[in-house]
């Protein structure tokens, strides 16, 4: 059996090694992602997004538990930081999900943002086509935060679940900004604590703002209030993502083709700028220019981002 | 090794002793020296261990011990690994052992054993030397 047989038959081992090669960028892994591809297409992807410790992990914990009682195999990908200074980085979610340790129907992996060339993104949503290939029929996406890459990864879900908690006003207001959209359910977890239902309010009075009506999309987002540790609220949590999904399988069909294209376009766009990036980068080293030449010419103002890539790109494409 | 290839280190705590400060600063350690971490924490079984190398296809295992166990929990680990064809992972241990138990820990396979003292600079540049990123997959066709 050779390595695309192993995963698509769903080997732990060679899926996992796979993971590591997709993540170190070894370039033989884009020609098994290219065989894996057509085996792609059948799993649910269901993005978590939030600020470090609001629970995140413990959710997708319970949530995995409610897939595993509907019968239904599950492969989680947590993306924690890289150290910036390092490139050291410390991965702790599986911590919170050490109950499916001898569960062969759920694969955990835990990722380090690292700082890709192509993005965490693209690497993330290649990491889902494998998972997806290897037979887990639900995948769930963990990341810290609400920068860039979380939009995007929110992009590359079916269906993106926003976590937050009481008593981060201030939090809310950072959600605000383009986050509002992109959530199609809002969990307020730790519900025990004070200010819980204030937090439900201000989400819906802030969900109310629709952004998202102007693209034909008329889905209500959900608001769910859970305490993950205890297991409260896990069911009302997983009826919410249920009817979402039933909302754009049956619902609004065209919803559900807007999502495929966005996910294949984010893919596609990824993969051509990552392996334009890397062709080009090969070519300067050929030419026997020097990379770290060009980026002190721009530092010293000789020259500018502009020109010297303008350059290379009549040099070597034009 | 390839370009890029980063190592992976699994730290964990197998059985009931709770005391992780070592556990959490050799796990800063490892960060510090550039190495990725997946740290699972204290109470893991042999086989939870074993279960999460595999997932995360990590180069070494970190296990430190402090109550004695590692009597059962160290050949364990090392049985499942055998048996799910994952000998290509490292082991190691840190932590308090009987000198007499050294030997036998490394004539099962342990690669090496750090005691109280040892400096975490010397437990960094020994992963460094010793434990390399395994091959990418070839892809036969």
């Amino acid at each position: 059996m050779d390595i695309v047989e192993q995963i698509v038959s769903g080997d732990i081992r060679a899926t996992a090694r796979l993971l590591r090669d997709i993540d170190d960028e070894i370039p033989s892994a884009r020609d098994i992602l290219r065989e894996l591809y057509p085996h792609t297409g059948k799993a649910f992807v269901i993005g978590f997004t939030g600020s470090p410790g609001v629970g995140k992990s413990a959710l997708v914990d319970q949530l995995a538990i409610c897939y595993r009682k509907a019968g239904k195999t599950v492969g989680i990908l947590a993306v924690d930081p890289t150290s910036p200074f390092t490139g050291g980085a410390i991965l702790g979610d599986r911590i919170r999900m050490q109950r499916h340790f001898d569960d062969p129907g759920v694969f955990i992996r835990s990722l380090a943002t690292r700082g890709h060339f192509g993005g965490l993104t693209r690497s993330t949503s290649d990491m889902v086509n494998v998972l997806d290939a290897a037979g887990k029929q639900v995948i769930i996406i963990e990341t810290v935060g609400v920068g860039q890459d979380e939009v995007e990864i929110a992009n590359s879900a079916h269906t993106t679940v926003l976590v937050t908690v009481p008593g981060m006003g201030d939090d809310i207001q950072a959600i605000k900004a383009g986050i509002m959209e992109i959530g199609d359910i809002f969990v307020v977890n730790k519900a025990d604590r004070e200010g819980s239902r204030n937090t439900v309010r201000e989400l819906r009075n802030l969900i109310g703002l629709g952004a998202r009506k102007r693209n034909g999309d008329d889905w209500e987002p959900l608001i769910v209030e859970t305490e993950a540790t205890k297991a409260k609220g896990i069911e009302k949590l997983y009826e919410a993502i249920e009817k979402h999904r039933a909302y754009f399988l049956t619902t609004n069909t065209e919803k559900w083709r807007q999502i495929l294209q966005k996910r294949a376009k984010i893919q596609f766009v990824g993969t051509l700028k990552d392996q334009a990036l890397r062709v080009l980068l090969e070519r300067i080293e050929a030419h026997g220019d020097s990379f770290d030449e060009m980026i002190q010419k721009i530092v010293d103002k000789e020259s500018d981002p502009y020109t010297i890539a303008q350059q290379i790109i009549d040099r070597e494409l034009g | 090794m390839e370009k890029g290839r980063k190592l992976r280190i699994l730290v964990a705590k197998p059985g009931l002793d709770g005391h992780d400060r070592g556990a959490r600063v050799i796990a800063r350690a490892f960060r510090d020296a550039g190495f990725e971490v997946i740290y699972t924490g204290c109470h893991q079984t042999p086989e939870q261990i074993v279960s999460s190398a595999i997932q995360e296809d990590v180069d070494l295992i970190g296990l430190s011990i402090l109550s004695g166990a590692h009597t059962y929990s160290f050949p364990r680990i090392m049985e499942l690994l055998k048996e799910s064809n994952a000998e290509d992972i490292s082991v190691i241990g840190g932590g308090i052992f009987p000198l007499e138990d050294i030997p036998k820990l490394k004539r099962i396979g342990i690669k090496e054993i750090f005691e109280p003292g040892a400096k975490l600079k010397d437990i960094t540049d020994w992963v460094s030397s010793n434990i390399k990123p395994r091959a990418g997959i070839v892809l036969k066709r």
